[in-house]
């Protein structure tokens, strides 16, 4: 064959698998949304769920995957924030970086249930923290660990050698050049892990089901003391989130409307996932932006 | 302005099995512009980033001997890196202005050596810029991106950055060689003005750039250093065969 024909061959297969993607990414967005659109109102997203009447809502679950979120990316982005700085700047190249690489690889391709397993033994039981908020973010975040060690290194790496040594050759710390000058070029890269890792945690049910538990208590909105049981600030207690709460109506909901609710809730979690991605990019680009004061 | 100088005694650099600079003693007087010349790999450049101990980062890099300023050896560990970067600032051959604005650039540093008085700081960038010749095309759009400037402009931008926290001696290394002829003459002019105050020692390639902006010139080889003397000299009767080989472009 000629090699223009075969240029033509490639580009045509490559051009229908991209088409496929982006086919196959479309029909399940509309799908989802279209069959939960209608049934998503005011009253659907505030109002508590209902076992075995009609008309329950998924207020407490959206908040509580909200917080959950919140909570998780309180514990994760400091601490993967310091892995990632450490990796890429101040491990010397030998057998214990590389180990610790290794293991940081592992730790990314463990299955969820099984982070959610030992959720349970370690955070719930030993340390009693009880089927909890806190015991879920802290699965979730050896979940998240690794990607946001990982993403933090890439994006320093990704900062060119001259403008870390343009800074050092100022006389300025090592520190101050990671935190003022690399740190704010990393942003967009960095930013973009954060967002992958928060999608997973707004996504994650099998590492909840033992350590936020399915069941929520009532929550009273109105108290928004920390330490009350009743108050849904309070991180010690347990909480559904909703893609725990899909998975539960979808398997051994009652209410007659269970279904609906079930493609309700699946489209509002969708929908959040991307309309927080559309704000952390913006975000992003804004932060950059500022650090950066490019236009 | 004190007369500082430096002393390079008995320099080696190794990377790794490989060694790039081999038993170098040069001195650099102050307010002179001092060449090194060479071809590619003859270790001009590591002598250069050892000046400054910039080699530290690179890993597997080692230097034995010594350099003095004054009555320092910026080698010795006991040296604060941190401290001895700031006395000598450095030009690379990529203009390489920090992702900030054109005030950004310049007040950075010395808003990290202690200056935080608005005003002062203020001065400092309008003194830098000047010092640059890069005042009059700035003074509009100080609050906008440095990376909206020309190539040229974003390498004077880099020399001001580097006299901003006051150093005594400026390293250069091949500052003009990605730049337009305009631009270069620019950063030669610019060159010929700094040297009032500061010791500079640059890289380059350019051997007519060395004969025009240099008092002295250094020519390297392979790693040893073969002839060291007044620029006119070594460029109108050069004592080693091969200086006068390399400059009168049989090879390199």
């Amino acid at each position: 064959m000629k090699p223009r024909t075969v240029d033509k061959i490639a580009t045509g297969i490559i051009m229908a698998v991209a088409g496929f993607i982006i086919l196959l990414l479309a029909g399940f967005l509309s799908y989802i949304i279209i069959r939960g659109f209608g049934h998503i109102s005011f009253d659907f997203l505030t109002s508590p769920p209902q076992t075995f009447r009609e008309g329950g809502g998924i207020g407490p679950q959206l908040f509580n995957s909200l917080f959950l979120l919140v909570l998780t990316m309180i514990i994760t982005i400091p601490l993967g924030l310091g892995a990632g700085i450490y990796m890429s700047e101040y491990a010397k190249p030998g057998r214990l970086t590389d180990f610790i690489r290794l293991t940081v690889e592992v730790l990314s391709s463990f299955p969820s249930i099984v982070v959610g397993l030992f959720g349970l033994l370690v955070f719930v039981n030993v340390f009693e923290f009880g089927f909890s908020l806190f015991s879920g973010a802290l699965a979730l975040t050896v979940f998240n660990l690794p990607l946001m060690v990982r993403i933090t290194e890439q994006g320093l790496r990704s900062v060119p050698r001259e403008q870390k040594e343009a800074s050092l050759a100022l006389g300025i710390s090592k520190w101050k050049t990671i935190t003022s000058v690399m740190l704010p070029m990393a942003v967009p890269v960095i930013l973009t892990g954060t967002i992958l890792a928060s999608g997973r945690v707004f996504g994650e049910a099998a590492a909840l089901l033992f350590t936020a538990g399915m069941s929520s208590p009532r929550l009273d909105f109105t108290n928004w003391n920390p330490l009350d049981p009743t108050s849904p600030l309070n991180p010690f207690r347990p909480a559904e989130t909703l893609a725990v709460h899909i998975w539960k109506i979808n398997s051994e909901g009652v209410a007659p409307d269970a279904r609906e609710i079930a493609a309700g809730a699946s489209a509002v979690l969708v929908m959040t996932v991307l309309s927080f991605n559309l704000i952390a990019r913006w975000l992003g680009r804004m932060v950059y932006r500022k650090f950066t004061s490019s236009r | 302005m004190q007369d500082v100088g430096l002393k390079a005694k008995n320099l080696s650099v190794f990377y790794g099995e490989k060694q790039a600079v081999k038993d170098i003693s040069l001195d650099f007087n102050a307010r002179q512009v001092t060449a090194l010349i060479g071809p590619s790999g003859c270790g001009k450049s590591t002598f250069l980033r050892s000046l400054n101990r910039m080699n530290d980062l690179i890993p597997g890099a080692k230097i034995t001997g010594e350099v003095w300023i004054g009555d320092q050896n910026i080698l010795s560990p006991r040296t604060d890196v941190v401290l001895l970067r700031q006395k000598i600032g450095m030009v690379w051959q990529r203009p390489n202005p920090f992702h900030k604005s054109i005030y950004e650039n310049i007040a950075f540093g010395p808003r990290y050596h202690g200056i935080r008085d608005k005003k002062k700081l203020d001065e400092i960038v309008e003194q830098s810029l000047r010092k640059a010749a890069l005042w009059e095309e700035t003074k509009d759009r100080l609050h906008k991106s440095a990376l909206a400037l020309s190539g040229g402009q974003q390498q004077r931008l880099c020399i001001a950055r580097s006299i901003a926290v006051r150093p005594d001696i400026i390293l250069m290394d091949e500052p003009a060689s990605a730049l337009d002829p305009v631009s270069t003459a620019k950063i030669e002019e610019l060159i010929a003005e700094l040297k009032q105050e500061y010791c500079i020692i640059i890289v380059t390639h350019n051997m007519h750039q060395a004969a025009r902006v240099s008092d002295r010139t250094a020519f390297f080889l392979m790693g040893e250093l073969v002839e060291f003397d007044q620029t006119d000299k070594m460029f109108t009767n050069p004592a080693n065969q091969q200086t006068s080989d390399y400059i009168s472009g049989r090879f390199g």
